[in-house]
């Protein structure tokens, strides 16, 4: 009878073994490149996206596969330099800012066009806004609009009247933005974040009302943008594919010829879809495979800083998270060092503080010291030496392997280390989220991806009542910093007030630091004009894909 | 008178009655001489004494993991290897075989008891309350599954019964619809006519003349249930149902080695192979009963 | 039987009633809505999302709109999560795809499971089973998830004959199917095996030998059409689980069809698509289990139309 399954299973084994050795060059391009009109063949860029886009409006969506499609095919006033982020002209060619930092001042270019040939205005930039303030239309990403005078108001449906909003247009060419406080990262946001692109509002009146988010003008055939490339084709689940835009004013820098994104939501598959040379670029790369590639294609591998933590929750209104010093054991515990080495492997840094280290030049004095003692004294302290009468805690995550590996190897180093039995339980994506909402958990596994580079996206949301908050946790000193942080003059006086605020999160402890996020994703070492960034973003005008040299002339 | 009288007792030979066999024990007779059936069988009981108490005998716990070690390769101190967080893969299995065993032999009764009742039952009647009682089974087909679990969930919490009504649910299903169609397919026959003729109550009539005689069809499907109710057990993991991370079990194992399988290739060769075994023993095993229990194959 | 099919197609209207019903109110009470996210929205912004898409209005209105939407014009409402996108749009691309995966599938299926099935049931205990059965066996014992990464490392990455994932050209049907149909292979042939032998026992196989019937006719002609009714069983909802696709083929080789929307439409809260899906889904279930049941009373003479 051995005998007998042997057949069936041997010959997979052997396969299985066989596949180890494989052959292919990695990242080699060429996947059905098309040819072009003049018979020359297209530079195509293939890149795995991760999710299905919800859709192609600027004004509508929320995730991170979006932004990337949608920086191709849009341009803001100003657009991100490829290495620093900083912002560069892009709709706009220049601006100026009055004294008391509140005025903006932008002068658009003449040639800035829609990819249907017709001029952009600066009226077209304040009705833009303004469908995306309008409370009807509902749009989620509303609130980084809300630095200009009145946009709250009447995003909240408190103002009325539109012309009291900071946006105006002073002539064909100039648009003037004032704002509530001077905003040092004002111009940040602008460059990297999708909220602030204009949209074309006279396609978009063609097929529905300007208030309606679900309009067809997004469709391949009805779709028009101000970016780089413009909108070919859109199979969904498949691919979109986008092609140059010859309106675009920076044409001539733009190089490649077309882009086709493919939604890939399986990461083990766009792996294998990357090593037959399909894709040029992945989103992400599995962490079982990332020493392989350092090791057999360390060229393909890449790891880049990202601007997000990893971090666990605590909600602080439920015994016994609610003594701080419960917290900071908990903190302490574990093991940062080894988790990022032997369990997430892909080089990410631990995290001793909420704020990433060196965001627009500001690092956190103040970060979680202590050993494993001190830890353990503090439990003690707490009631619960060496973990007796610990009571019934559970960790909380999102089903994930990831996830569910880094908690297992926490639990284990918090049983362990203090002697005490934490649960683990997983509930799928939006029952976590509704957990999370209600409060309705004791840790929690979480993660923040900045939206621009400021310390401030990570030092707002742990002010009483902030709605990413839901620790349950509320300190009246760190609110009052927080808005002092918005009527800061300058910069230094900002990060001091910002130092204040991270030594009080490391004190209370309402949330875990754990790990900085890294980008781990393959790529072909042929796609040039790409520089790591911490947002992630990787402006397309400047990629490239480096031709192969031509081969001599064969003789005959 | 001449009479020849018999000086002593002519001797008797004892008179053999034939035994009469019930279906039962002829079963269970022709079973044990079928040799690879036996074998699947006995494969069976070793595996589950293996999980039973294996790990008992192990110097390593489920749970204790090694990270500096991480997924190594099957060595003199790990047999089978160990996983990504440095756990013996050895110990892991044979605990997971716990809870695939276990739910696999339990939802599948429970799929298996609900689904030949049902479907006997709807296939015996016919008629309006066949046609009423496959509506129904309809209708369950095409709730959709995932949001049925999650509701579950939400009322009655998480616990491991709650696992086996979720699957059990779903399993028992299309067991009714290949009972219904057996039992009908045999209604019609004599020697049920015949019971019926001798005024056999109706409950009698299936549970002891239908039933025995469609069990092939059924126990083959059985054996087809258990291995889609163990992988079923892992997508359940998925929704946060079933056993809770550091206990594991075969589907999840399988699922992760999956993933793993050209880096650390043991860790899904040695779960797939136990699971494998596990299937062919049911299968031969299944197979030597539907042998044995065909009444229409000769006794000798 | 047109008598018989007209009462359960009369039958089937109240069970999708039910279905839709059901399916409409168990979704609303699930944790979680179509714009609970991670990053979290002001009220106000959330309660106009919800009106955009009448999710304020009261339950048993939203119920009503959407049934005379759904009666009336056959509009199965926008998703809520793909913004621009009708639900009935989203079937209609997918589903071509998923009948075809299907298909194919179905059809390597069929083609392997019955040889094989009928292989191992006429050489019963011999070699030749337990070959055929072990075969037969790979469909079980190995999950697609393993599978389908499986076949794809080897033909696609090794030899380099397939793209790893995509649905573009014709070659691209091969590996899915291939993963997909070996598990239905498995199934049937047990089944078929299961159901031959039921019947190579019967008196009328015993009788046709015995009028001299070439083996192969005993068979195919006699024994195949009895041996068969378990598997016509499993095939009725196994047809309406292929067709409506495999959300594990789907994910792994990146196909565009209507089995990722299942499952994901679900974890997304997308009201809609999941209703859409439900009632296409409960649709082909009744109709094929009718068409099973018309068949089983076809191949089996001694049932009848009730």
């Amino acid at each position: 009878m051995i005998r007998r399954f042997l057949v069936s299973y041997l010959p997979l084994a052997a396969v299985l073994i066989f596949s180890g050795c494989a052959k292919n060059d990695p990242g080699s391009s060429g996947y059905d490149a098309p040819i072009g009109a003049d018979g020359q063949k297209l530079m195509v860029y293939n890149v795995g996206n991760g999710a299905e886009p919800q859709d192609l409006d600027p004004q509508v969506v929320t995730g991170v596969p979006e932004s990337n499609l949608l920086m191709s095919l849009f341009e803001g006033l100003v657009t991100p330099d490829p290495k620093t982020l900083d912002p560069v002209p892009g709709m706009a060619e220049s601006w100026e800012l009055s004294d008391d930092g509140l005025v903006y001042t932008f002068h658009l270019r003449e040639n800035a066009k829609w990819s249907n040939g017709e001029r952009i205005f600066a009226e077209d930039f304040v009705q833009s806004y303004k469908r995306m303030l309008t409370p009807v239309f509902a749009a989620e990403y509303s609130y980084l609009l809300w630095f200009v005078v009145g946009a709250e108001d009447y995003n909240r449906g408190k103002l009325e009247d539109y012309s009291k909003v900071g946006f105006k247009a002073l002539d064909e060419r100039t648009l003037q933005v004032t704002l509530n406080n001077p905003t040092p990262f004002f111009l940040r946001i602008l460059a990297t974040h999708y909220s602030w692109y204009p949209v074309p509002l006279k396609v978009i009146a063609q097929f529905g009302s300007l208030t309606d988010k679900s309009t067809r003008w997004t469709q391949p055939g009805n779709f028009v943008s101000n970016g780089p490339f413009q909108l070919k084709d859109w199979l969904p689940n498949q691919r979109i594919v986008m092609e140059r835009n010859p309106h675009y004013w920076d044409a001539e820098t733009v190089k490649l010829d077309q882009i086709r994104f493919y939604p890939t939501e399986d990461i083990s598959s766009e792996e294998r879809t990357f090593r037959t040379g399909q894709l040029d670029k992945t989103n992400e790369l599995p962490n079982a495979k990332v020493d392989a590639y350092r090791k057999n294609y360390p060229e393909s591998l890449r790891i880049e800083p990202y601007l997000g933590i990893y971090y666990y929750r605590l909600n602080v209104t439920r015994p016994p998270l609610d003594d701080k010093r419960v917290r900071k054991a908990l903190a302490l515990a574990i093991d940062r060092d080894s988790l990022v080495r032997n369990v997430t492997r892909g080089g990410q840094d631990p995290a001793y503080a909420v704020s990433y280290p060196g965001t627009a030049g500001y690092t956190a004095r103040a970060q979680l010291t202590g050993d494993l003692a001190e830890a353990k004294r503090l439990l003690a302290e707490a009631g619960f030496p060496n973990g007796e009468n610990w009571p019934h805690v559970e960790l909380l995550y999102n089903t994930s392997e990831n996830h569910r590996a880094i908690a297992e190897a926490i639990q284990q180093m918090w049983r362990t280390n203090l002697g005490i039995n934490v649960q683990l339980t997983n509930q799928e994506w939006k029952v976590y989220l509704d957990s999370q909402d209600n409060q309705d958990y004791w840790v929690q596994r979480a993660g923040w991806i900045a939206d621009y580079v400021d310390p401030n996206v990570f030092l707002e949301i742990w002010t009483t009542g902030n709605l990413n908050n839901d620790t349950g946790w509320s300190n009246a000193e760190y609110d009052q910093l927080a808005a002092a942080a918005l009527k800061a003059k300058n910069d230094n006086d900002r990060y001091e007030i910002y130092q204040q605020m991270d030594a009080i999160l490391v004190d209370e402890l309402p949330v875990i630091p754990i790990y900085y996020y890294k980008r781990v994703y393959a790529m072909n070492p042929k796609v040039k004009g790409y520089w790591p960034t911490l947002l992630d973003n990787h402006p397309v005008k400047y990629i490239y894909i480096e031709e192969e040299p031509e081969p001599a002339a064969e003789s005959e | 008178m001449p009479t020849i009288l018999p000086s002593e007792p002519i001797p008797e030979e004892p008179i053999e009655l034939e035994q009469g066999f019930s279906l039962w024990s002829d079963a269970w007779h022709r079973l044990s001489k079928n040799k690879i059936a036996v074998f699947g069988g006995v494969t069976l009981i070793v595996l589950t004494i293996a999980c039973i108490f294996g790990p008992l005998l192990s110097s390593y716990s489920y749970e204790d993991q090694n990270l500096n070690l991480g997924a190594s390769a099957p060595s003199m101190s790990h047999w089978l290897g160990t996983d990504t967080l440095g756990r013996d893969l050895l110990v892991r299995l044979l605990v997971g075989g716990r809870i695939s065993i276990g739910v696999g032999l339990c939802a599948t009764l429970v799929a298996l008891t609900i689904g030949v009742v049902y479907g006997a039952t709807a296939g015996f009647f016919g008629g309006k309350t066949d046609a009423f009682m496959m509506r129904i089974v309809d209708i369950m087909y095409a709730l959709p599954f995932t949001i049925f679990v999650i509701l579950l969930m939400v009322f009655f919490g998480r616990n491991i019964v709650l696992l086996f009504v979720a699957i059990g649910a779903v399993e028992w299903l299309t067991m009714a619809r290949i009972v219904r169609g057996q039992i009908m397919s045999i209604k019609k026959m004599e020697f049920i006519e015949a019971a019926r003729s001798i005024g056999l109550g109706k409950r009698r009539i299936i549970f002891r003349h239908m039933i025995p005689n469609v069990l092939g069809p059924i126990i083959v499907y059985t054996t087809l249930t258990i291995p889609a109710v163990m992988l079923l057990e892992a997508f359940l993991s998925f929704l946060g149902l079933g056993v809770q991370p550091p206990l594991s079990s075969w589907g999840v194992l399988i699922k992760d080695g999956a993933e793993k399988m050209e880096e650390f290739w043991w860790l899904l060769v040695f779960p797939g192979t136990i699971f494998s075994l596990t299937l062919f023993s049911l299968n031969f095993l299944g197979d030597g009963l539907r042998d044995a229990l065909d009444v229409r194959s000769s006794k000798d | 039987m047109f008598r018989f099919i007209a009462r359960r197609l009369l039958q089937t209207i109240p069970v999708l009633w039910f279905i839709v019903t059901a399916t409409f109110f168990m979704i609303r009470f699930v944790p979680g809505g179509p714009f609970t996210a991670e990053k979290a929205v002001t009220p106000e912004i959330l309660r106009n999302l919800e009106a955009h898409y009448g999710l304020d209005k009261p339950l048993y209105e939203q119920y009503f709109d959407y049934m005379g939407n759904l009666l009336f014009h056959g509009d199965l409402g926008p998703s809520f999560k793909y913004a621009s996108r009708t639900v009935n749009e989203i079937i209609a691309d997918k589903l071509p795809v998923s009948i075809e995966l299907g298909a194919i599938s179905l059809g390597i299926a069929l083609f392997f499971g019955l040889i094989l099935g009928v292989i191992a049931a006429v050489k019963r205990n011999s070699f030749f089973d337990y070959l055929a059965s072990s075969v037969a066996m790979i469909g079980i014992c190995v999950p697609t998830f393993v599978l389908g990464p499986i076949l794809v490392l080897f033909f696609a990455i090794h030899l380099g004959w397939f793209n790893a994932s995509g649905w573009y050209t014709n070659i691209d049907r091969v590996l899915p199917s291939a993963t997909l149909g070996m598990v239905y292979a498995a199934y049937v042939a047990r089944l078929t095996r299961g159901g031959m032998l039921e019947v190579l026992n019967q008196d009328y196989i015993r009788t046709a030998r015995a009028k001299g019937a070439s083996e192969f006719r005993v068979i195919f002609r006699h024994a195949l059409r009895g041996g068969i009714l378990p598997v016509i069983s499993f095939l009725g909802p196994a047809i309406a689980g292929i067709l409506t696709g495999s959300f594990v083929i789907e994910t792994i080789f990146q196909i565009p069809g209507l089995g990722r929307e299942f499952v994901n439409s679900a974890f997304n809260r997308d009201y809609t698509l999941v209703l859409g899906t439900v009632i296409l889904y409960a649709s082909l279930i009744v109709i094929l289990n009718l068409i099973v049941d018309v068949v089983q009373v076809w191949l089996n003479p001694k049932l009848k139309f009730e």
